[in-house]
C-alpha cells in the first residue's frame, strides 16, 4: 500500500468514525434527534462503541484469512480508540441526561442495576487499554506482555454485550446479530490458526 | 355532563376527498443532510440516518365528529401528532420504535369486530361501526407514562369503557376484565423480533375497568386511530403504564380470576399485573421518579413522574388499603 493511499484511507476512516457524532452534534443544535433524543443519544453512541469495536477485532481474523490485507493492521488503534471515544460520550450522556451529575444516583444505579454495573466495568477495562496504545507504551511494555494487556478487549467487549442484553426489555432480540458476529469473530480465530497449522503440514507432507 | 349530538359522524361516513390532508399536523424537518453522508453513517451507526429525514407515513382513514370531554387534562402541551404516530411500542410490527409507521399499514381494520365473552348475561359481538356510534364521541387529553420512562400528551377520541360495559351486563362473579388483541402470523410477520407468546394480552380489575377515565379509544386528534396507535379500537387506562393500555382488541372477557398478562408473564419482577404509575416504586432496571418527555430537546426532557400519572383524584381510592409496593 502506498503512502498516499494509507493517508487517504486514514482520512476517510477519520471522517467515518467522526460521523455519528457529527449527526449527534448537528441534531442537538437543531433538535432534530427523533422524538426521545435523550435516548437516541444514549443508544446512538453505544451502538456505535460496540460496532467500532466489532471492526476493530475482525482485522486480525481478516489479516489471517488474507495476507494481502495484513496493511489492516494500520487501522485498528484508530478504531480502538474511537470506540472507547463513543464508550466514553455513552457514559458522560448517562451521567449528565440521565444520572443529572448526582454521585449518589450514579452510585446507586451501578450497585442496584446490573446493566449499569456491567457497562461501566466494560468502560474500565478499554481505559488501560487506550491509555496503552500508544507505540512508546508497546514499546515500554514489550509485544508479549502489551499482547497480554489488549486481551482485555475480549472481556470488554463480552461486557459490553451483557450490558446491551440486559438493557433491552425481557424477550426482545436486538442484540442477536451484533452478539453473532462478535461470537464469529471471536470463533475465527482459533479456527484460522487451526486451519493455517492444518495447510502447514500439508505443504510439508507434499 | 355531555350533550349528545345529532347523529355524529364517523370514519365510515365521510368521503375521502374530504379528508384533511395530513401534513397539516406533521411537524416538517429540515431534510439537510446528503445521501453520502447517511450512507457512510450507516456503516459504523445504524439508524441513525433516519433521524436527519424522519420518515412521515400515517395509517389512518378520515376525521371524527367529537365532543369535549369533562373528563379532559388541561394544562399540558399537546405531543406533536408526528411524534404520536411515529414512536410506537406494536411488537408485533417490529420491536424499533419506528418499525410500527413502517409497517402497521399492513393492519386490516375493516371488517372489525369485537367478541365480548365471559361473565356476562348477554354475549354480544359488535362490529367496529356500532363501537364507532354507541356513544358521542369525546375528545378526551391524557397524560401517557411508558414504562420506559417516557412520556406523552395525547388527545385521544372515545368514550369511558364502562359503556360498553353496561351493554353486557356482566354478572355478580366478574371480577377481571381480559382483553385480548389482534394477531395473525402472517400479517404482522415482524413478531418473531422478541420472544413474546402472541397474541397479546392484558387485563383490569373489574373497579379498574368501569371507572370513567378508562377510555374506550376510537381515535386520537379528531381522527380515527392510526394503525400504528393500536387502530381500529384500543383501551386506554392513563393511570397506569402504558403496555396496560392493549392495542386492537378483538376480545373482551369477563372472569373470576386475575387473567394472565403478556408482559406479566414475559418477567413479573419488572412489570406487575397493576403497573400503576408510581414514582416511588423503581423498575429494576431505572428510576420511575422522573421521565423524558416525549418532543423536547434533549436538556428539556426530563419532568417528575406524579403518582398514578396525576390521576390519584380519580383511582387512588380503588387502592385503599394496598400496599403499593407489593402490588406494583
Amino acid at each position: 500500500m502506498s503512502k498516499i493511499a494509507l493517508i487517504l484511507l486514514k482520512t476517510l476512516t477519520w471522517i467515518c468514525c467522526l460521523i455519528p457524532l457529527a449527526i449527534l452534534v448537528q441534531g442537538s443544535i437543531t433538535n432534530n434527534l427523533g422524538p426521545d433524543p435523550t435516548a437516541q443519544i444514549e443508544f446512538a453512541t453505544g451502538h456505535t462503541a460496540l460496532n467500532l469495536l466489532v471492526i476493530s477485532l475482525a482485522i486480525t481474523p481478516l489479516r489471517q484469512l488474507w495476507s494481502r490485507l495484513s496493511w489492516l493492521i494500520k487501522f485498528r488503534r484508530l478504531f480502538g480508540l474511537f470506540a472507547i471515544f463513543y464508550a466514553s460520550i455513552h457514559l458522560l450522556a448517562y451521567v449528565g441526561l440521565y444520572a443529572y451529575f448526582d454521585p449518589h444516583t450514579i452510585l446507586d444505579d451501578i450497585a442496584k442495576r446490573r446493566f449499569i454495573t456491567v457497562g461501566v466495568a466494560a468502560w474500565l477495562l478499554l481505559v488501560p487499554l487506550a491509555i496503552t496504545s500508544t507505540t512508546g507504551w508497546i514499546r515500554r511494555l514489550g509485544g508479549k506482555r502489551w499482547n497480554q494487556l489488549h486481551k482485555l478487549v475480549y472481556i470488554a467487549v463480552c461486557l459490553g454485550l451483557l450490558h446491551y442484553w440486559w438493557q433491552v426489555k425481557s424477550g426482545v432480540l436486538t442484540p442477536l446479530w451484533i452478539t453473532l458476529i462478535m461470537a464469529a469473530l471471536f470463533l475465527a480465530r482459533p479456527i484460522l490458526t487451526w486451519w493455517k497449522k492444518q495447510k502447514g503440514r500439508t505443504a510439508q507432507a507434499a | 355532563m355531555l350533550i349528545r349530538k345529532p347523529s355524529p359522524l364517523t370514519g365510515s361516513d365521510i368521503p375521502s376527498s374530504e379528508i384533511t390532508p395530513k401534513e397539516k399536523w406533521l411537524n416538517r424537518r429540515s431534510f439537510l443532510a446528503g445521501a453520502v453522508a447517511t450512507s457512510a453513517t450507516a456503516l459504523v451507526a445504524g439508524e441513525i440516518g433516519n433521524l436527519i429525514a424522519p420518515p412521515t407515513k400515517v395509517h389512518a382513514a378520515g376525521k371524527l365528529q367529537t365532543v369535549k370531554s369533562p373528563l379532559t387534562t388541561t394544562g399540558e402541551e399537546l405531543t406533536s401528532f408526528q411524534d404520536i404516530t411515529h414512536y410506537n411500542n406494536f411488537y408485533e410490527f417490529g420491536v424499533n420504535k419506528s418499525d410500527p409507521a413502517q409497517n402497521a399499514g399492513a393492519l386490516p381494520t375493516r371488517p372489525w369486530a369485537i367478541k365480548i365473552s365471559g361473565l356476562v348475561k348477554t354475549p354480544k359481538t359488535f362490529d367496529i361501526d356500532d363501537l364507532l356510534k354507541l356513544r358521542p364521541l369525546e375528545d378526551r387529553t391524557y397524560r401517557f407514562r411508558c414504562v420506559e420512562a417516557w412520556s406523552m400528551v395525547i388527545p385521544w377520541v372515545g368514550y369511558s369503557f364502562s359503556e360498553l360495559i353496561k351493554q353486557v351486563e356482566p354478572l355478580s362473579s366478574a371480577k377481571y376484565v381480559e382483553f385480548t388483541s389482534y394477531f395473525n402470523a402472517k400479517i404482522e410477520k415482524w413478531w418473531p423480533e422478541s420472544t413474546i407468546q402472541w397474541p397479546y394480552k392484558e387485563g383490569l380489575r373489574m373497579d379498574e375497568a368501569m371507572n370513567p377515565l378508562t377510555l374506550l379509544t376510537l381515535g386520537l386528534y379528531d381522527d380515527v386511530l392510526p394503525n400504528q396507535d393500536g387502530a381500529p379500537v384500543r383501551i386506554i387506562v392513563p393511570w397506569k403504564y402504558g403496555f396496560k393500555s392493549a392495542k386492537s382488541i378483538v376480545g373482551i372477557k369477563f372472569v373470576d380470576k386475575q387473567p394472565a398478562t403478556t408482559w406479566n408473564d414475559m418477567a413479573a419482577n419488572e412489570y406487575g399485573f397493576y403497573s400503576n404509575v408510581n414514582p416511588n416504586v423503581d423498575h429494576p432496571r431505572w428510576s420511575q421518579k422522573t421521565e423524558r418527555v416525549i418532543g423536547k430537546p434533549f436538556y428539556a426532557q426530563r419532568r417528575n413522574t406524579l403518582l398514578f400519572n396525576g390521576y390519584g383524584d380519580f383511582v387512588a381510592s380503588m387502592y385503599n388499603g394496598m400496599d403499593l409496593r407489593k402490588y406494583y
